[in-house]
């Protein structure tokens, strides 16, 4: 019965259709998006770094805006507000555990999909700008991270950002107005929550989306890269799956096992597990010495360690100095390596993968030392 | 057309739509409660002091102050008999606080000129019910308000 109706008058998702088509003209976006493909390969696993992320991220939105219905800033309220989130109210706990998890974990996703593109010089001609929107997107991921963690207002977030600002404070001719801006004073206080959480709901979420938006409209303009080796392939040898629906629905596939395993990890870790922790624990008191190990979130570990290793002095500059211009140097390094590796597409460049691994290695050489060493 | 047998197709779609309705129920069901504000920690009045004297009424151009009653406004004020009366201060029309206006004698809410008489009743206006009373009573200088007893 059904299939004889269809025959004769159009459904009402066909009539829905055709009122939006009739008026934004959809079938040239339909026309264009239904012959995007992507690359099938031994790598294509990494195509799905960057949609974790994504899925990550819009984990954090909802979960984020459930959190500001109960949380109050103010060193009056902070902590007394998040300990009601975590007590009183019905699945609070689990809200601020899957944002937490969640934080972690697209850190996590976000640096596995930058040296996945590093890695098979995906950021070359022509996506220097997708390159440019990602690095963007990651220094506001990790804001987010040092922003949102100061605002429980507990001992480990009050001494991590008295550690974190004070670091900026070490920057040359500038150092001490920055702290100052950064702090809302000389010393973190209540003024401090307040900028931080103005930063980490509404300055940071703004500035991400349009990034994100960009990153995203490149992506779409310019289709997914195909590995190095492809570019000697005859068109005959390179295999394709079609965006829609076959690799949008593997993506959300992954999204949901994600999900699963947030959820999982959420209950059975609610405060987080080994380094990963995010206990609530006693109010932050200014007065009261700091806990015995005072320690960074684990993805600022390696700067951390690599900071606290330098010598007092080396040359005629302060260690902390020195190593501050290290980082800065590399960074803008790693950020305009689109521009710097003039390799042509296909070829490989030694230098540029060196530099990679050398990255990667110290990132990692540095977080367990910063781990194991006391 | 629809065969009875049950088809490959059949199953799968029932297998797929009840994990959706099942992962979707995962996800709203704690998120639903969440929302729902926990009730306040606040016990149930039987009866409050109030941190002002008679004095303290008379002292007020407009010859009444406002109390917290649980998480209930309430207003208490001195009549043209010298009496003190105490009502819900809670604008029975859209929620505005009312006021004594000891030069009409009457309870009026300013949003919507609503007007009470002395006792709470609903004279004129807006205000489709009269303001709820409390029970004043007065041991020396200290005023005690409650509600009737059921």
């Amino acid at each position: 019965m059904e299939t004889e109706t269809k025959d004769r008058q159009p459904t009402l998702s066909d009539r829905t259709y055709g009122w939006v088509n009739e008026r934004f003209k959809l079938d040239a976006l339909v026309e264009y998006m239904s012959g995007k493909v992507v690359p099938v390969h031994g790598h294509s696993a990494f195509y799905y770094m960057g949609g974790i992320s994504l899925f990550l991220f819009i984990v954090q939105v909802i979960t984020g805006i459930l959190l500001l219905m109960y949380y109050r800033p103010g060193a009056d309220s902070a902590y007394e507000s998040v300990r009601f989130i975590v007590s009183e109210v019905e699945f609070g706990w689990l809200i601020r555990s899957i944002h937490s998890w969640s934080a972690n974990l697209m850190i996590l996703a976000v640096f596995l999909h930058m040296f996945t593109v590093y890695f098979t010089y995906a950021y070359r001609k022509p996506r220097e700008l997708t390159w440019l929107t990602g690095i963007g997107l990651l220094g506001l991921a990790l804001l987010f991270g040092f922003s949102g963690y100061l605002l429980p207002w507990n001992e480990l977030a009050f001494f991590a950002t008295r550690v974190g600002t004070g670091m900026a404070g070490a920057i040359p001719v500038f150092g001490k107005d920055i702290l100052i801006v950064m702090r809302g004073g000389e010393e973190v206080t209540g003024a401090t929550i307040g900028r931080f959480f103005g930063l980490h709901v509404a300055i940071l979420p703004g500035l991400f989306t349009v990034l994100l938006a960009a990153h995203l409209i490149f992506i779409q303009r310019q289709g997914i890269s195909e590995p190095l080796d492809w570019h000697a392939l005859p068109e005959s040898d390179k295999k394709h799956q079609k965006f829609f629906p076959s690799f949008l629905l593997r993506d959300l596939l992954v999204w949901l096992i994600v999900l699963n395993v947030i959820a999982v990890l959420a209950v059975l870790f609610p405060d987080g597990i080994g380094v990963v922790h995010w206990p609530l624990g006693v109010k932050a008191d200014p007065f009261a010495p700091p806990p015995a190990v005072i320690r960074p979130e684990w993805y600022f570990m390696f700067a951390f360690q690599a900071l606290k290793m330098l010598p007092a002095h080396i040359l005629f500059i302060e260690g902390e100095l020195f190593g501050i211009l290290v980082f800065t140097v590399g960074g803008v390094v790693w950020t305009l390596v689109p521009f710097l590796d003039r390799g042509r597409a296909g070829d490989r460049s030694r230098y540029f993968m060196a530099f990679g691994w050398l990255v990667l290695a110290f990132i990692i050489v540095m977080t367990v030392v910063g781990y194991v060493v006391e | 057309m629809a065969s009875e047998k049950p088809t490959r197709r059949g199953f799968l779609e029932i297998i797929l739509g009840g994990g959706t309705l099942a992962t979707l129920g995962a996800i709203f069901y704690p998120i639903i409660r969440y929302i729902i504000p926990p009730a306040g920690g606040e016990a149930k009045l039987s009866q409050l002091k109030l941190q002002f004297t008679r004095a303290d009424i008379e002292a007020e151009p407009k010859k009444a102050k406002y109390f917290k009653y649980g998480r209930e406004l309430g207003i208490i004020y001195l009549t043209e008999q010298g009496e003190l009366m105490a009502l819900a201060a809670t604008c029975t029309h859209l929620d505005c606080t009312v006021q004594h206006r000891p030069d009409l004698g009457i309870i009026w809410c300013s949003c919507h000129n609503g007007r009470y008489d002395m006792t709470g009743k609903n004279i004129s206006g807006p205000p489709p019910r009269p303001l709820e009373p409390f029970i004043v009573k007065q041991d020396g200088d200290v005023i005690f308000v409650s509600r009737e007893e059921a």
